[in-house]
């Protein structure tokens, strides 16, 4: 069994960081009810000997004495870490795990990266190799951040590079939440662009997600819940968006049922890798089969359900609905519409009760709705995880490798070259010490080359399909 | 003679937990049919072949397990020993922590070298522990990356460590939509490494297996676990013991050995199928009777007509008429493939097998024109009832069967070749382009060798 350590940068990281630890705990509280410390929870908890006060050693078997977060907690401005610290999670974070700063980035890419960069990269260098010491066999690094500001995004992806350089051999996941097209740091689009290049560069795998669309997706469940729909009342704490039964108890915060989301997309993604199944996916497996070429590693991620039905009852036709949902546009957590672009590959993780059966169903049923490229007709990869997510019988995740990121990363050029042509706001950047002009042509070249990849991809889409001649053999 | 099995794999793991299963519950069974002496014969006869009784009150299974990652193994261990009726050592077991991530380059090229001496070690023991080495069997599949990668690796570590003793791969085809992106590529490279060091390839399609499950057994949601205890049933209908000889004396002792000596004439020709006849829910077999004719003529038509299954047998395929090359072809309407073998075996278990006419199976024209139909059919008997079933045929096959599989497996990986998409996974951990060329070199020549039958 494997162990994966979580980044959290900036207020984003942060926040959503929280929310995922939070409903970690709840997921495993309903597995594992002999509170005895197993394999699925080291993949993400140390277990630590608290009773003499403090950091004990580490237990390895045995009871649940005192679980820690495998977790590195960065944010160049204290606010939002000591509120961690000083609500109900406060117990779960190791207090040698955190780094803080006390002014912030100043939504400032060249701040996060090259100044607080320098400064601070022996401690983190530290920090990492301390909890990548705490690891039997450490697996995979998960990295939460925004890429709009200037902590998640700037350090945000000097923490990656560093990662590179310090553990090439572990895998690097990361969740990035891009900036909308309203979004009020106007400066975004120079820090978004400046971090893809790095993400470019340096990430396995990049999860973009857009708060457009988890926004959508709160609405419509808010108005599921509300609209009392008679015999159909809907399980509080399967929402994918809800905190119930966690240890959070008061939920005013605008963005937890955002970040909620977010972190059931995590939990679901490792849950085959945690917990036991007729057929596993574990998250070098994802890596493997999802990237076919290393510069085109952008997942568009879906969860189905969002909620369940207090009728325990599921037919197939609610499981083959779940199916559909996931590859309909509203789902997506990105404002994109894969049905309509080409498909690279494409991922099914499944919870719960469904069988190998199921998934043949319902891919056999939606694959002609589908386009995948010529050369990977039959691309898909899944995976079968017994244990649900708590409040579902069973549940759906599914990751896109799918050109239809392009207009996310278009729009985003859009925007960088608005501001970009009117040299506009880049004296803020060009102070920092190590920051030049370059830096920008580089980020926008390395971008432009990407969308072309994809373009390229996108014009082999419904053309003749001609496959190479085989080889021939001296009989 | 005693067999090791070697578990590789998730897949190989779950699916040998079933095999032992299958055998451990046919062996206990009453409903043998039989006189108690013959019973127990067989019953001493089967447990020389897969059980250690030493120190233990129940069986041992003579098995290694390996994985390169722990959830599987655990399972399994536990299941096993849960059953009460048999378990596996508690030492023969190897894992790791990271699993292969589905990549063949992993599997053969890191994980193999790495645990080679381990892995060598475990094995060894299990063949002391054996009186008589009748040989390995190993279970896999090929769209992974430890059964596929590490499997091919260890076939090459038992070849070469016991250069004289027999080898046998059971391949586990995977579904034809994906189970695994990167399924073809694995499939060739695997495929091509086991065609050099093995004696033979015993395949199971994915996608023949779960038609059996939801046609012939009426199984609604089909699991995993559904489909490992049909391979099962089938893959014990094969390995249980038989006469093999005409009014042989005793149940025969060297199960791998004839089996490559009856099936496996020439080195070009590895690729082994297999069908049963009959297939049917447990709680249907009471209700039901056969006639050895109507078994017999059955399985004749399915080998001829390439069927996967006892229903939707194309009966208008015929084989052809000797004398001319050019097999029968009914209306243009649609063409007629027939399934030209090199070798075939039939197995006969229940009542009355000894009566049973086998005539139409030694048809010259069933045959490729260089093996002498007398060399190239074999029947294997016991009145022994395997599993419950009155009367049981299975049919092991030599022929074309897979030549449409394995042609499909080879052009979807070389469209993807072509692409060059995933190549860099691979070359990461040691396997270049060289070496995808050689394996596509090796599955075309054998493509073409079973084409010109």
């Amino acid at each position: 069994m494997t162990q994966s350590v979580v980044v959290q940068v900036g207020q984003c990281g942060n926040q959503v960081g929280c929310r995922f630890w939070d409903l970690a705990l709840r997921e495993h509280a309903n597995v594992n009810k002999k509170g005895i410390y197993d394999e699925a929870l080291s993949s993400f908890f140390r277990n630590v000997d608290t009773r003499s006060g403090g950091d004990g050693p580490d237990i390895y078997k045995g009871k649940i004495c005192s679980l820690k977060a495998r977790a590195l907690l960065i944010d160049m401005e204290e606010g939002v870490v000591n509120e961690i610290l000083q609500g109900p999670l406060r117990d779960v974070f190791d207090s040698t795990q955190l780094i803080t700063d006390v002014s912030g980035s100043g939504n400032n890419w060249a701040v996060g990266h090259k100044l607080y960069g320098s400064q601070y990269q022996e401690n983190i260098v530290e920090k990492l190799r301390k909890a990548a010491e705490h690891c039997d066999c450490l697996q995979c690094f998960f990295i939460i951040h925004s890429m709009g500001g200037g902590t998640g995004s700037g350090l945000g992806t000097f923490v990656l590079k560093l990662l590179e350089d310090e553990f090439p051999e572990v895998y690097r996941f990361v969740t990035s939440v891009y900036p909308s097209g309203e979004d009020d740091v106007i400066t975004s689009p120079y820090n978004s662009v400046l971090a893809m290049k790095e993400l470019n560069e340096h990430a396995d795998c990049v999860l973009p997600i857009e708060n457009e669309s988890l926004f959508d997706i709160v609405n419509k469940i808010h108005q599921m819940a509300n609209s009392g729909k008679l015999g159909s009342t809907v399980k509080q704490n399967s929402l994918v968006t809800s905190s119930a039964g966690s240890a959070k108890t008061v939920q005013e915060k605008p963005f937890d049922a955002m970040n909620n989301i977010l972190a059931n997309l995590l939990l679901n993604l490792t849950s085959s890798a945690r917990f036991e199944g007729s057929l596993n996916m574990d998250l070098n497996e994802i890596s493997m089969n999802l990237v076919p070429f290393p510069r085109l590693h952008y997942l568009v991620s879906s969860l189905t359900p969002l909620y369940t039905l207090a009728d325990v009852n599921v037919p197939s036709r609610r499981l083959d609905q779940m199916f559909s949902d996931a590859f309909s546009r509203d789902h997506q957590l990105i404002q994109a519409d894969p049905k309509h672009s080409l498909y690279l590959a494409c991922a099914l993780l499944v919870r719960g009760n469904v069988q190998v059966s199921d998934l043949r169903r319902n891919i056999e049923r939606l694959k002609p709705s589908l386009h995948f490229v010529s050369w990977n007709q039959e691309g898909w990869k899944t995976g079968l995880c017994s244990v649900p997510p708590v409040g579902h019988s069973h549940s759906l995740l599914a990751l896109a490798n799918n050109t239809c990121v392009k207009p996310t990363f278009i729009e985003l050029k859009d925007r960088f070259m608005k501001l970009y042509k009117k040299k506009a706001h880049l004296h803020h950047y060009l102070h920092v010490d190590g920051m030049e002009q370059s830096c920008f042509s580089e980020a926008i070249s390395s971008l432009s080359d990407l969308i072309e990849e994809y373009n390229e991809l996108d014009a082999t889409k419904g053309g003749p399909r001609t496959d190479p001649p085989r080889l021939k053999i001296a009989v | 003679m005693s067999i090791v099995t070697v578990q590789l794999g998730q897949c190989g793991n779950q699916i040998g937990h079933e095999v032992f299963n299958a055998i451990c519950s046919d062996v206990h069974d009453t409903h043998g049919l039989c006189s108690k002496k013959e019973n127990e014969s067989y019953r001493d006869a089967c447990k020389e072949r897969f059980f250690c009784e030493e120190q233990s009150e129940v069986p041992v299974a003579r098995a290694v397990l390996v994985d390169m990652e722990p959830k599987v193994i655990s399972q399994t261990l536990s299941m096993a020993a849960r059953s009460g009726y048999w378990k596996y050592d508690d030492g023969s077991h190897f894992c790791q922590k990271q699993g292969s991530g589905n990549n063949w380059a992993n599997g053969y090229s890191v994980h193999g070298p790495r645990h080679k001496e381990v892995i060598m070690n475990l094995v060894q023991k299990e063949a002391e522990k054996c009186d008589r080495l009748g040989g390995f069997f190993t279970i896999m599949s090929m769209a992974g990356g430890t059964g596929s990668g590490l499997g091919a690796f260890v076939t090459q570590c038992l070849r070469d460590a016991f250069p004289a003793s027999f080898l046998l791969n059971h391949v586990i085809w995977p579904y034809g939509t994906g189970e695994v992106i990167v399924q073809n590529y694995n499939s060739v490279l695997t495929l091509s490494h086991l065609y050099k060091s093995s004696d033979a390839l015993l395949v199971h399609e994915n996608d023949v297996v779960h038609k059996i499950c939801a046609q012939l057994m009426n199984i609604k949601q089909i699991s995993f676990r559904d489909i490992n205890q049909v391979i099962a049933h089938q893959l014990g209908s094969v390995f249980q013991p038989t006469y093999t000889a005409e009014g042989g004396l005793h149940y025969s002792r060297n199960p791998l050995g004839d089996l490559m000596e009856t099936l496996v004439p020439h080195p070009e020709f590895k690729m082994l199928g297999l069908r049963n006849i009959p297939q049917m829910p447990e709680n249907s077999l009471a209700y039901s009777t056969f006639s050895w004719p109507g078994l017999i003529k059955h399985l004749r038509q399915m080998l001829i007509a390439n069927a996967k299954m006892e229903e939707g047998i194309d009966w208008q395929v015929r084989p052809p008429c000797l004398g001319s090359s050019i097999p029968s072809r009914h209306s243009t309407k649609k063409p007629l493939h027939f399934n030209t073998s090199v070798a075939n075996l039939v197995i006969l278990r229940g009542k009355d097998t000894h009566s049973v006419d086998l005539g139409s199976f030694r048809d010259p024209s069933l045959y490729t024109s260089w093996l002498n139909p007398k060399d190239a059919f074999h029947s294997w008997k016991t009145l022994r009832a395997f599993n419950k079933y009155e009367k049981l045929a299975s049919l092991v096959s030599n022929s074309q069967f897979l030549l449409k599989p394995l042609d499909n497996v080879v052009g979807k990986a070389w469209n993807m070749f072509a692409s060059k998409a995933y190549i860099h996974q691979y070359t990461k951990f040691g396997i270049e382009e060289e070496d995808f060329l050689d394996s596509f070199t090796a599955l075309e020549q054998v493509i073409s060798s079973y084409t010109s039958l």
